[in-house]
């Protein structure tokens, strides 16, 4: 790894956790640089999904130290590391279900003064205009996740695939600069997925938005990801490029009974 | 047809509004903080009692002194949320039910302490009722009933065109992602309270002028409420309001004579509609008409 200036966007170092006398995560240490789409690979168990909860403070680490810019974050709440610019998707999407899909768009928005008490009784044109703005953006927002013709769908009349979508926009209405992905491809279709995949970087390209993937689908890592991370057992058992990962020995006996096939 | 429009029908429809404004507040409550909110019943006689004083002590008129009623509901509410609900957010919602139940007493106990246990009335005359080909309806019900109409119509507004509406609609819908994703929930707490505190204190100036005030005025509505706020599907502001309109009705046209003068119901039961209401719903339909939250 080369020397650089620039703290990772992301940093895990020596982070444990246990549950009773399972331990969930051993002394992961892994980095996420600043503007990559960096993937997280590993058998069922690894604990992947631990570390992403961990990362994103809805669950507090027994050791070890989150830096989101070289800042500590550790153990902070997840809506402080919201408003720091990370935000998450889950491996099961999570929508406000009686709301429409704008309407958990804009709901995600960072808050602004029709918020507040005492202002939707004052300051009503400053409110209306802000309405707009934000309904613009949202709209924006959902027409590069190719929903706009959902805006007005109940979230509850969304497929998988497109729940999936809707976080991904809720993360970019907040202003996230990192966002972790849960499972972007699980039980999604293949034309879906392949959209997913071009949304996802495209983002990455255009807006500079940080990605860390976990994901089992190999070929949607390969396609996205320039650095991949491996964990089983709670351990970091190899780190590098996607093709590197795959031929490392130790990767292929933590799936065992799985065979790669490098493209 | 036109007795049953004057005795039935008119009444029913000023006790729905007042059950529906206190509804309302319940179901906004339940939405954002899950739990039942037992002293909304007793916030209501507070603000019943703080508008007689307002209007006999300034000498304003009943519907003027409604602000002074909202500026007493208000204050009472945020400070029950921060001396005992907020110490309590994390846990059960019997736990919290509980002790809106003693709030309810301190309430009911300061009422008690300044105006004393007899029932007093809003200074009002007492005027003819207006007449519309042999509908006859006093002039403060038809007031009772439009000023209902307006609360919810504004309620409406703010819930499906402001951020804070929004906002609120998230938190009922899933508090933690709601949490999760920024929105300022001590903000809407306090403005679900707020919001809830105006409407009680409307109800309970509405049910002064509709009848007397005494303080047990709100408790003796508190079951209709809920019944209401249950009917309508819990954590549905629209629910409880239509919920309301129908258990108010129920109850009055329950004593309609159907059987050659006889009521079908005599008038001393009336009140057991409530609970016949909220046990058939419980059994038929528990998550009420319109889907609520349970």
């Amino acid at each position: 790894m080369t020397a650089r200036a620039d703290p990772p966007a992301l940093s895990v170092s020596g982070v444990t956790k246990r549950f009773g006398g399972f331990v969930a995560l051993d002394c992961v240490s892994l980095e996420v640089s600043e503007g990559s789409i960096t993937g997280l690979i590993g058998p069922n168990g690894a604990g992947k999904s631990t570390l992403f909860a961990i990362i994103a403070g809805f669950l507090p680490p027994d050791g070890g130290t989150i830096r989101l810019r070289g800042e500590d974050v550790t153990g902070e709440p997840p809506w402080r590391l919201h408003a720091r610019g990370l935000a998450r998707t889950f491996q099961i999407p999570r929508l406000f279900s009686r709301m429409t899909v704008l309407e958990n768009l804009m709901v995600a928005a960072p808050n602004q003064s029709g918020e507040r008490l005492p202002a939707p009784w004052l300051a009503r044109r400053q409110i209306r205009r802000e309405e707009e703005a934000l309904r613009a953006r949202a709209l924006g927002v959902l027409e590069r996740l190719n929903l706009a013709r959902h805006a007005e769908a109940p979230a509850s009349a969304l497929s998988g695939g497109q729940k999936k979508l809707v976080e991904l926009g809720r993360a970019l209405m907040s202003g996230a600069s990192v966002i972790l992905l849960d499972e972007p491809a699980a039980g999604v279709n293949r034309t879906l997925l392949r959209e997913i995949a071009e949304i996802i970087a495209a983002l990455n390209r255009e807006e500079g938005i940080t990605f860390l993937v976990i994901e089992h689908d190999l070929d949607l890592v390969a396609d996205l990801c320039t650095r991949v991370w491996c964990l089983a057992e709670g351990r970091v058992i190899a780190a590098g490029s996607i093709g590197e990962v795959r031929n490392d020995p130790q990767v292929a006996e933590a799936y065992l009974g799985m065979t790669f096939d490098v493209h | 047809m036109l007795a049953f429009v004057n005795f039935y029908l008119i009444p029913g429809l000023v006790l729905g509004a007042i059950y529906a404004l206190s509804a309302i507040g319940l179901s906004l409550i339940y939405g954002v903080m899950r739990f039942a909110h037992f002293a909304h019943g007793d916030l209501m006689a507070l603000g019943a009692y703080v508008a007689l004083a307002a209007s006999t002590g300034l000498g304003i008129s009943v519907w003027a002194s409604i602000p002074f009623a909202a500026a007493a509901t208000i204050p009472a509410a945020l400070v029950a949320d921060a001396l005992f609900y907020a110490r309590l957010r994390r846990s059960l919602p019997a736990v919290l039910l509980i002790s809106s139940f003693g709030v309810a007493l301190m309430l009911r106990a300061l009422i008690y302490l300044f105006f004393g246990p007899t029932p007093l009335t809003f200074p009002r005359p007492i005027v003819p009722p207006l007449v519309f080909e042999g509908v006859r309806i006093q002039a403060r019900h038809i007031w009772i009933i439009l000023g209902a109409a307006l609360c919810a119509f504004i309620l409406h507004l703010l819930l499906s065109r402001t951020r804070a509406g929004r906002a609120m609609r998230a938190m009922s819908d899933d508090p933690d992602l709601a949490r999760i994703s920024g929105v300022a929930t001590a903000a809407v707490i306090r403005l679900t309270w707020v919001i809830a505190a105006v409407l009680v204190a409307v109800a309970g100036v509405f049910l002064g002028l509709d009848t007397q005030l005494q303080p047990v005025m709100g408790f003796n509505v508190l079951l209709a409420s809920f019944a209401a706020a249950i009917l309508g599907g819990i954590g549905r502001p629209w629910g409880a309001a239509f919920g309301g309109v129908i258990l108010g009705l129920a109850e009055e046209c329950s004593t309609y004579p159907l059987r050659d003068g006889a009521p079908l119901l005599e008038p001393t039961y009336k009140s057991a509609v409530a609970f016949v209401v909220l046990i058939a719903t419980l059994l038929l339909r528990p998550q009420g008409l319109f889907r609520g939250m349970i």
